[in-house]
C-alpha cells in the first residue's frame, strides 16, 4: 500500500520531532547513550531482556590488570623448543585442556607452528634455514576487527568491550562452527567428543571448568588469570625460562593503548609482523623475527 | 443411551485406572529431601528463602557478569565480598563441598538435571558417596 497523505504527514512530524530532540537533550548534558549504559550496568539490551530487567546488583571488577586493548608481542628469536612446549603445557594444564592425539579431534590453545605456517606469503626458498626452525607459538590472535564474532549467531563470542579480549560464552555456544570458518587462522577447536576422559584426574585444575561435547574452545589471553591480578599463564613461564637462559623475554603483554607498556617497548624497539595482515583482521598479537 | 450399563462401567474402570497411581501411593509421599548445609561458613550471599527459590537466577546473573562483562566480585547486602565463581566459592570447601549432599538432594527429588556438571569440575568427594550421584 502507498503512502497517503495524512500518513506522510505523520511521519515527516515525528521526523522532525526527533531531530530537534537532539540540541535539546545536548543543552541538557544528557547522552542517551552514556545513559543507557549505566542502566545496562554492562549487559547489551537482549541480556538484559533476558534477566527479565535484573542486572547483576552489587557486581564489581575487583583487583584485575586493566586495559583498553590487551596485546601480545612473541619474540621468536628468544623462543627454543623447551620454552615453547613449557608455555604450551601451563596454558593447556591450568585450562584443562585435554589431550587427544587424533589430529581431527585434538583441541589446542597455544601451539608450535612452523614459519610458512605461521607467516604465509612471507616465505621464499632462500630465508634463513635458522628461522625455519624457530618455533613459532600461535594462539588466537584476539584480533580488533574478529570475523569469528560477526559470524557468531548467538553471540557465544563476542569481543569484551573494556579490553577488547575475544572471548568464548560457553554456556551460549550452540556447536555451529561458524566461528571455526571464519577464523583465517585455525585458532579455534571443536569438542567431537566428551574431553572430560581426555584429561587425566590427578592433572584437573579443579579451580577452572572443562569444556563440554558440541562447543568450541580456544585462547582466552588468561582472562580469569588478569581477573586476579595475573599476567597470562605462558608469559609467566617464557620470561620466567628467558630470564635464566639470559635472553630477552619471548613473550611479552601488555596494553596497546598504553604508550608506555611493554608492548608498545618491544614494538618500538624491533620489526614486527603480525599473521595475515592483508585479511584486514587486525591481530593484536605481533611477531618478532 | 443404548449400552448406558457398559459405557458407565467404562467410565468408572477407566476413571480407576487413571488415578490408580493418586490413591495407590496415598499416604507413601516421599521424605522431602534435606539438605546438609555447610559446617563452618553459616551464612550465604543471600538470605535462605531467596537461595531456595531463586539461586538458579542468582547464578545465571553471576555466570554474565562474569563472562560478559568481567565482573567478578559480588558484593552482598550486607558488605561482604565475594568471587562470583559456582566451582571456587560456592562449592569451596567452607561451603558446599559435597555435591552429593547439597545440590543432588533437591535435584534428585524433583527431577531436575542441570548441565553445570558437564563443564564446571565438581569437588572431590569420597568414592563411597560416588553411588548417591548417580540417578
Amino acid at each position: 500500500m502507498g503512502v497517503n497523505r495524512r500518513k506522510f504527514l505523520k511521519i515527516a512530524g515525528i521526523s522532525t520531532l526527533a531531530v530537534a530532540a537532539k540540541p535539546a537533550t545536548d543543552a541538557l548534558a544528557f547522552n542517551p547513550k552514556e545513559w543507557l549504559d549505566e542502566k545496562l550496568g554492562g549487559f547489551t539490551p537482549s541480556e538484559m531482556m533476558l534477566h527479565f530487567g535484573h542486572k547483576p546488583e552489587g557486581s564489581v571488577a575487583g583487583e584485575a590488570l586493566t586495559a583498553t586493548r590487551w596485546a601480545m608481542v612473541v619474540n621468536v628469536r628468544s623462543l627454543d623448543e623447551e620454552i615453547a612446549e613449557a608455555c604450551m603445557e601451563a596454558c593447556h594444564k591450568i585450562h584443562n585442556v585435554p589431550h587427544i592425539k587424533n589430529p581431527k579431534h585434538e583441541i589446542k590453545w597455544l601451539w608450535r607452528e612452523g614459519y610458512e605456517h605461521a607467516l604465509p606469503g612471507q616465505q621464499h626458498e632462500h630465508i634463513d634455514e635458522e628461522i625455519k626452525k624457530l618455533p613459532f607459538l600461535v594462539m588466537c590472535n584476539h584480533c580488533y576487527n574478529p570475523p569469528c564474532v560477526r559470524v557468531c549467531p548467538t553471540k557465544a563470542t563476542f569481543k569484551r568491550k573494556s579490553d577488547g579480549i575475544v572471548m568464548m560464552d560457553m554456556h551460549r555456544c550452540i556447536g555451529c562452527r561458524f566461528c571455526m570458518a571464519a577464523c583465517p587462522f585455525g585458532s579455534r577447536s571443536f569438542n567431537w567428543k566428551d574431553p572430560r576422559p581426555h584429561i587425566k584426574e590427578e592433572e584437573q585444575n579443579p579451580e577452572y571448568p572443562t569444556r563440554t561435547k558440541g562447543v568450541v574452545e580456544k585462547c582466552q589471553f588468561c582472562a580469569e588469570r588478569l581477573a586476579k591480578g595475573q599476567i597470562p599463564a605462558c608469559v609467566e613461564v617464557a620470561q620466567k625460562l628467558c630470564a635464566e637462559k639470559g635472553r630477552e623475554p619471548a613473550l611479552v603483554f601488555g596494553d596497546l593503548d598504553d604508550p608506555d607498556s611493554e608492548v608498545r617497548e618491544a614494538l618500538r624497539s624491533h620489526y614486527s609482523v603480525r599473521r595475515k595482515p592483508e585479511l584486514g583482521t587486525h591481530p593484536n598479537v605481533y611477531y618478532i623475527v | 443411551m443404548y449400552d448406558g450399563g457398559k459405557i458407565i462401567a467404562g467410565i468408572i474402570i477407566g476413571l480407576v485406572l487413571l488415578t490408580f497411581p493418586i490413591w495407590y501411593t496415598h499416604g507413601m509421599a516421599p521424605k522431602r529431601p534435606e539438605v546438609k548445609l555447610p559446617e563452618k561458613e553459616k551464612k550465604c550471599v543471600k538470605d535462605g528463602p531467596y537461595m531456595k527459590t531463586k539461586h538458579m537466577q542468582l547464578l545465571d546473573l553471576w555466570r554474565d557478569s562474569t563472562v560478559r562483562t568481567a565482573k567478578r566480585i559480588y558484593v552482598s547486602e550486607d558488605g561482604r565480598k565475594f568471587n562470583m565463581s559456582l566451582q571456587n566459592t560456592c562449592m569451596s570447601a567452607d561451603c558446599h563441598a559435597k555435591k552429593s549432599e547439597f545440590c543432588d538432594r533437591c535435584h534428585n527429588y524433583t527431577g531436575v538435571v542441570p548441565y553445570c556438571w558437564d563443564c564446571h569440575i565438581a569437588p572431590k568427594e569420597e568414592p563411597k558417596e560416588k553411588s548417591e550421584e548417580m540417578h
